[in-house]
């Protein structure tokens, strides 16, 4: 679920980038104004470990397809939710340079969608209270269950919305949704699963390990609250800021997937269809106003004006556009060619 | 992918970044800002461009071809990381069926192309990521990204996290090996075994940590890496952020390959 670059615009991946940054620059203060020295080696061989987990895969009980860790949720549960931030930032910061996982101005959003959620509002929200002192292995799973599912949920509507945001691409958001969401669900519960049953693993062989996190981070309920609200904010700013942009660089994109999700039935994709309930449900919670559901009748019209959006590209041009095209793209590949044929005979 | 290409991959990468050549010898902060402004320009780019894309693969392809940087290598990886980009672009061409044409007598549904544009930019994103990190050292781009501006505590996290990885992989492929002949080929077993392992793990992690830190409180570690290294900006580092900048600024605003194209419709009539 790692969002790419390709899909992005810059005001959405910039966005979220600031919004990352922020919090990586908020939760490295709060860290390190009662750091226990102790705690940076410990923190990078977790990330270490998480990157380690992820690239080990297991069976899906019932799916026979193969699944990994996502991991934000354990590293809350073992480290607090400011170092599992980083932790979190600093595991996808290495995927996106050596996997290229998404990419470089998707990091932002991918940090966000993966680590924000699970630290800064399952685990406080969901986790914290759920699972109590941690030593009722049912009440933990119960947690990290819940937890999982949440942080993962909000993680892939996150991925929806800053893909329409962008309008990059023609799905419409419910569909997209609708395949989003399902997905997630299934990673979220096996997510607790493993969340649960390492935490349960480490109690049984190492119970000080997991005291000793939970004391030498102290997670009063009050800071944690403290948290969310920001993250809150955080997000309505963010939020805010890229409705905005959108609603007046470009009223295309999203309007027209939203219109497309009403105004059109013969969406391919869409033909298991959409229940009506979901729809009332996103008709009344309205997540976008001003960009309300538009009656079906309106939908004719808005197709017509959209035409003019699209660039009247008459066959002149763009045939000397193609000849170009191809010539630039030999251009640059000759060069390259050159450049290693001449660095070749170099090292010869 | 597997954990053993994933890991080599990851060493093939690494390796390659220890490389000496002009692309290599630039500030990590002069490649760490260029790549973000390719990025940054590229995408923004509106949803139907194609052809005005296309000469920005000379960024990639020269740092590649300077860098002296496998092209396949790269662009096996950049194929390998495609899924989700090509599954979420795809619907484009199904949903967006307005035609357009292409070329003189050769229309498309307009999809085809805002789809062809996702693809292109996805192939410049990456394979411009990749090449960072393939010219640049990991510990490189820690301390530019330090200079930059960013906590000392993520850096030093990030560094730690790089110098741990090789270790514990090499242990979790132990750890896999064992499973995978136990599971008779079956190539994964389930998530109880998953839990085991990934507990197993934590463990020798932790226990790891431990030792780690006590080395490192013998040699004096009080919270943070300071670096030793001092270093200045060069002019190479001015120029090769200037001349890409220019490049992208010209590339973005003037379409470069419709004006070849019709100065050379203009030479041949």
């Amino acid at each position: 679920m790692h969002m790419a670059d390709a899909l992005l615009s810059p005001a959405v991946g910039g966005t979220f980038w600031a919004g990352t940054i922020g919090t990586i620059g908020y939760a490295s203060k709060r860290l390190s104004a009662r750091l226990d020295d102790r705690t940076v080696p410990l923190m990078g061989v977790l990330g270490a470990f998480i990157f380690t987990s992820q690239m080990i895969n297991f069976t899906i009980p019932g799916t026979g397809s193969s699944g990994h860790l996502g991991g934000g949720m354990i590293l809350a549960a073992l480290l607090g939710p400011h170092a599992a931030f980083l932790v979190m930032s600093s595991v996808l910061t290495v995927q996106a340079l050596f996997f290229a996982d998404g990419g470089l101005l998707a990091l932002g959003c991918n940090i966000w969608n993966l680590g924000i959620y699970p630290c800064f509002v399952a685990y406080p929200l969901i986790y914290k209270p759920l699972a109590g002192d941690g030593r009722s292995a049912r009440r933990v799973l119960l947690a990290s269950m819940a937890g999982g599912i949440v942080g993962l949920q909000m993680g892939a509507f996150s991925v929806v919305l800053q893909t329409l945001l962008s309008g990059k691409t023609e799905l419409p958001f419910g569909t997209f949704a609708l395949m989003m969401q399902p997905v997630h669900l299934a990673i979220g519960i096996v997510e607790g699963f493993v969340t649960a049953g390492v935490i349960g693993y480490v109690r049984a062989s190492r119970p000080e390990i997991l005291d000793g996190a939970a004391s030498s981070a102290p997670l009063a309920a009050g800071i944690s609250l403290r948290n969310v609200i920001v993250g809150f904010i955080a997000l309505a700013v963010v939020a805010g800021g890229a409705l905005s942009w959108f609603a007046s660089a470009h009223p295309d994109g999203l309007e027209r997937s939203v219109e497309k999700v009403t105004g059109k039935g013969e969406l391919p994709g869409r033909g298991h269809g959409i229940p009506a309930a979901l729809k009332s449900v996103q008709e009344r919670t309205a997540f976008l106003p001003g960009y309300g559901f538009k009656p079906a009748a309106g939908a004719p019209k808005e197709k017509k004006q959209e035409i003019p959006a699209w660039p009247n590209v008459d066959a002149g041009t763009s045939l000397s556009g193609l000849i170009g095209g191809v010539l630039v793209l030999a251009v640059a590949f000759g060069i390259g060619w050159a450049v290693r044929a001449l660095r070749g005979k170099d090292a010869a | 992918m597997s954990l053993e290409a994933a890991y080599s991959g990851i060493g093939r990468l690494d390796r390659l970044s220890y490389r000496d050549t002009v692309v290599h010898r630039l500030d990590p902060r002069a490649k760490v800002v260029a790549t973000l402004l390719f990025v940054v320009v590229v995408v923004s780019f509106p949803k139907y461009e194609v052809l005005s894309l296309l000469p920005f693969f000379l960024f990639p392809v020269l740092i590649g071809a300077l860098g002296g940087i496998p092209a396949g290598f790269i662009a096996k990886k950049v194929v390998a990381v495609s899924p989700f980009a090509v599954f979420v672009g795809i619907f484009n061409p199904l949903i967006d069926p307005a035609t357009v044409a292409i070329a003189p007598g050769v229309a498309v549904s307009a999809g085809w192309v805002s789809f062809a544009s996702i693809l292109v930019k996805f192939a410049l994103t990456i394979s411009a990521a990749l090449l960072l990190i393939a010219t640049t050292s990991f510990p490189g781009i820690c301390r530019g990204l330090r200079r930059l501006g960013l906590p000392a505590l993520f850096v030093s996290q990030l560094l730690f996290l790089y110098r741990y990885l090789f270790v514990l992989v090499e242990e979790a492929m132990r750890v896999v090996r064992a499973r995978d002949m136990r599971s008779f080929g079956k190539g994964s077993t389930g998530v109880r075994v998953f839990v085991r392992i990934v507990g197993t793990l934590f463990l020798r992690t932790v226990e790891r940590a431990e030792r780690i830190y006590g080395a490192m409180l013998a040699r004096g570690f009080r919270g943070d890496l300071p670096s030793m290294r001092r270093e200045a900006l060069r002019p190479s580092d001015a120029v090769f952020v200037l001349a890409a900048g220019g490049f992208f600024a010209l590339c973005r605003f003037v379409p470069v390959p419709q004006r070849i194209g019709s100065l050379l419709q203009g030479l041949a009539g």
